[in-house]
């Protein structure tokens, strides 16, 4: 079976928690113990219809306020595919786990009240699954129930949403006009809507095309680990344990490691004690090499004639994560693949309003939920792609080296 | 890995398998003392699993540590014991009747007794006293719905406690480990497998697993709707009769908590039949989980598994 990995993203009250319920319970991966539970909960709050949205909220402080705060994941299955759901919340000071949620998903389901149309967090949520790279976005338009099912109200927010693709282009578009309250074109076809021909979100979800052609791109092995066994058996073993992010890598392959550019030959290739003559993404893998060469952490093998760059200088856009704003000349630690260094920002080129998405002057500071053009440069050189060729090499985070907390997360250019 | 019409695919199971190996990697690569966490439930052994494929041809470069509560199913120290001979690997205990002895914990009483919420301070205990600084679990995200809230690398203050409101944000591969001293992490390798892609993949890769997850006869009595095996340790209501039925586990843990299935499941395709058709989550008959809405949060937020 094949795995989709979505995310969705809504502004508050747009029904997200409610829409995610909502397939779980028609594809009917809701089970009798959480129905009770929630139905109990419910109950209790004087709900008027069960709460779909119960199914989701994972904290007290949620379950509380109605609201959700963190990045929350929802597993289900239909014959045709397996799905992780990452559920992400809406709010404006939420945006960071917005990105998060966008970072390992192949689709985005975004969110519209049909009776609000496209909102400033409409044009967000689209650009943050744009710059993180996500190629199918699906557009819910939600509570058409509210707007007597109008084809009228759905056509006008189809076009605003499209005002916002041509700007931010490369994108498999899809609309969807549903009401995850009553179920309208969820999971069941909407007797409600006979104008919509097209399917329903899970026949959408069920039929996008999860290929990401990462094994016809260049090779790209990061080492993340050296295995040594002290044992007489594998005395002289030495084995370079990391996942194919990209490229096909083959047995008798020659191979360079960089940044160092030394080169070798794979002499043989291990999944645990199953031994391989080729591996694809996003395999874990161990191998040897015919050379006994200096390889460690950090480093990254490559076929000769499709290297990526080598810098210690590049150009990211970066999303800021902390309450604590980020300061040009500022150092942190930068974690991209497997390697870290040390990293200074240099300067801001601009700064790019989410809301208009327009491009502001840089300043000097980056604060949460903000995002930016930034210089870098790195304590030593950093083997990268640009994020669009390739999320494993051009993506790295910040680290503030005072608190060790994740701060900031970029997209090399 | 399968080829069709030219275009080369992974299934899920393999492709959630690499995501495990991935991060079981990162923990070895990132941490300087970790551990592993082993109940002796089907989660944890396949944990054990993947961390052998992980560094193959070397043995695992870390620990694993049970924490035992000392009302364990028979079986599954019986399993643990085996396991780790056949493994090599080096087993830590952290004893809850130990805990108890210290006057680190007070025993519960009553009829519904359960030295489950006592286990926190035990691990806590032994993470401090080996100085343990990554302990990887065999938690789901899909078990219990304040774990879908968690990361893969969780962040655990110096005691022990657990904030989930402010976690740290964690993309695409890139797991931050950084921690001052006395602080841990909790390290969830399986955190996108669902109990349908466990028993899957128990069955791909021929996993032995303990007797008491097929069907057998043993020793019941039946508490509110739930078939609890019975142990002398336990203390019945005068309703309750021990019966003779004919049962299986569907998850492992501390027997006085454990609910049995009533099943015929004798091998691995039976019970993934079983729970493709069944209604019920795996925890639903886990009364650790029953006592409140949000008991498994405020157990994490202490610093439980």
């Amino acid at each position: 079976m094949e795995l989709l990995r979505f995310t969705t993203a809504g502004s508050v009250d747009d029904g997200k928690s409610t829409l995610i319920g909502r397939l779980l319970y028609d594809s009917k991966s809701i089970f009798e113990d959480q129905l009770e539970a929630v139905k109990k909960a419910s109950l209790q709050k004087g709900d008027e219809h069960i709460n779909l949205a119960l199914f989701t909220d994972g904290l007290r402080s949620e379950r509380q306020q109605g609201i959700t705060i963190d990045v929350a994941y929802r597993y289900f299955h239909t014959p045709k595919r397996k799905f992780i759901i990452a559920d992400t919340p809406g709010h404006i000071q939420y945006t960071r786990n917005m990105v998060t949620g966008a970072s390992t998903a192949h689709a985005a389901v975004i969110l519209v009240d049909a009776r609000n149309g496209v909102t400033e967090q409409t044009r967000r949520h689209y650009y943050i699954a744009w710059l993180l790279g996500i190629k199918h976005i699906i557009v819910c338009i939600n509570k058409m129930d509210l707007v007597h099912y109008s084809e009228e109200v759905f056509l006008h927010i189809l076009n605003d949403v499209n005002l916002i693709g041509d700007k931010l282009p490369g994108v498999d578009l899809h609309f969807i006009p549903i009401s995850a309250l009553l179920g309208d074109n969820v999971v069941e076809a909407s007797a409600n809507m006979p104008w919509y021909q097209g399917p329903t979100l899970l026949q959408k979800l069920e039929s996008i095309d999860v290929r990401n052609h990462l094994h016809e791109k260049p090779l790209r092995m990061p080492v993340q680990y050296v295995i040594r066994p002290i044992s007489d058996k594998y005395h002289d073993y030495r084995g370079y344990a990391g996942r194919i992010e990209s490229g096909t890598l083959r047995v008798g392959d020659e191979v360079i490691i960089l940044p160092s550019g030394m080169s070798s030959r794979i002499t043989s290739m291990h999944v645990g004690d199953t031994f391989i003559e080729e591996a694809i993404p996003p395999m874990s893998v161990a191998i040897t090499l015919a050379d006994d060469i200096d390889v460690e952490r950090g480093n990254i093998i490559v076929h000769p004639g499709s290297q990526p760059l080598i810098s210690n200088a590049f150009e990211a856009t970066i999303c800021w994560m902390n309450p604590v704003p980020m300061h040009i000349n500022q150092l942190y630690t930068i974690r991209q693949t497997t390697s870290e260094a040390k990293c200074k920002i240099l300067n801001q080129h601009c700064r790019i309003d989410i809301n208009s998405l327009e491009q502001k002057p840089g300043e000097n500071e980056l604060k949460m939920n903000e995002i930016g053009v930034f210089s870098l440069k790195a304590s030593r050189p950093m083997v990268f792609d640009s994020y669009r060729q390739n999320r494993a090499t051009g993506s790295f985070i910040l680290i503030d080296e005072a608190t060790n907390e994740t701060v900031g997360v970029g997209m090399i250019q | 890995m399968e080829s069709s019409k030219g275009t080369i695919r992974i299934n899920h199971l393999r492709e959630l398998e690499a995501e495990a190996i991935y991060v079981i990697r990162e923990v070895a690569a990132q941490f300087e003392r970790p551990v592993l966490l082993f109940s002796g439930g089907k989660d944890s052994i396949v944990l054990v699993h993947l961390s052998l494929k992980a560094f193959w041809p070397a043995p695992l470069p870390f620990p694993l540590l049970h924490i035992d509560t000392g009302h364990n199913f028979p079986e599954t120290i019986e399993y643990r014991d085996r396991l780790v001979e056949r493994i090599g690997a080096r087993l830590i205990v952290g004893s809850v009747q130990e805990s108890i002895d210290k006057g680190r914990v007070k025993e519960e009483t009553g009829y519904n007794a359960s030295r489950n919420v006592l286990q926190t301070t035990t691990l806590l205990d032994t993470i401090e006293q080996y100085k343990f600084d990554a302990a990887m679990g065999g938690a789901r995200r899909d078990e219990e719905k304040a774990r879908a809230k968690e990361r893969f690398f969780s962040h655990r203050d110096e005691f022990g406690q657990w904030d989930p409101k402010n976690q740290r944000p964690e993309l695409w591969n890139i797991f931050n480990g950084k921690k001052h001293l006395g602080e841990h992490f909790r390290v969830f390798p399986i955190s996108n497998w669902t109990e349908m892609d466990v028993w899957q993949y128990i069955y791909l890769e021929k996993i032995e697993m303990p007797s008491i997850y097929f069907t057998h006869r043993r020793k019941v009595f039946c508490r509110d709707g739930v078939w609890l095996a019975y142990a002398p340790f336990m203390k019945l209501k005068p309703e309750e009769k021990i019966e003779e039925k004919e049962v299986r586990c569907r998850t492992i843990g501390d027997i006085t908590c454990t609910g049995l299935t009533l099943s015929q499941a004798d091998d691995l395709e039976d019970i993934i039949e079983e729970i493709a058709a069944s209604r019920v989550t795996e925890r639903g008959s886990r009364w650790d989980d029953k006592r409140s809405d949000a008991a498994m949060e405020d157990r994490k937020k202490e610093g439980y598994f």
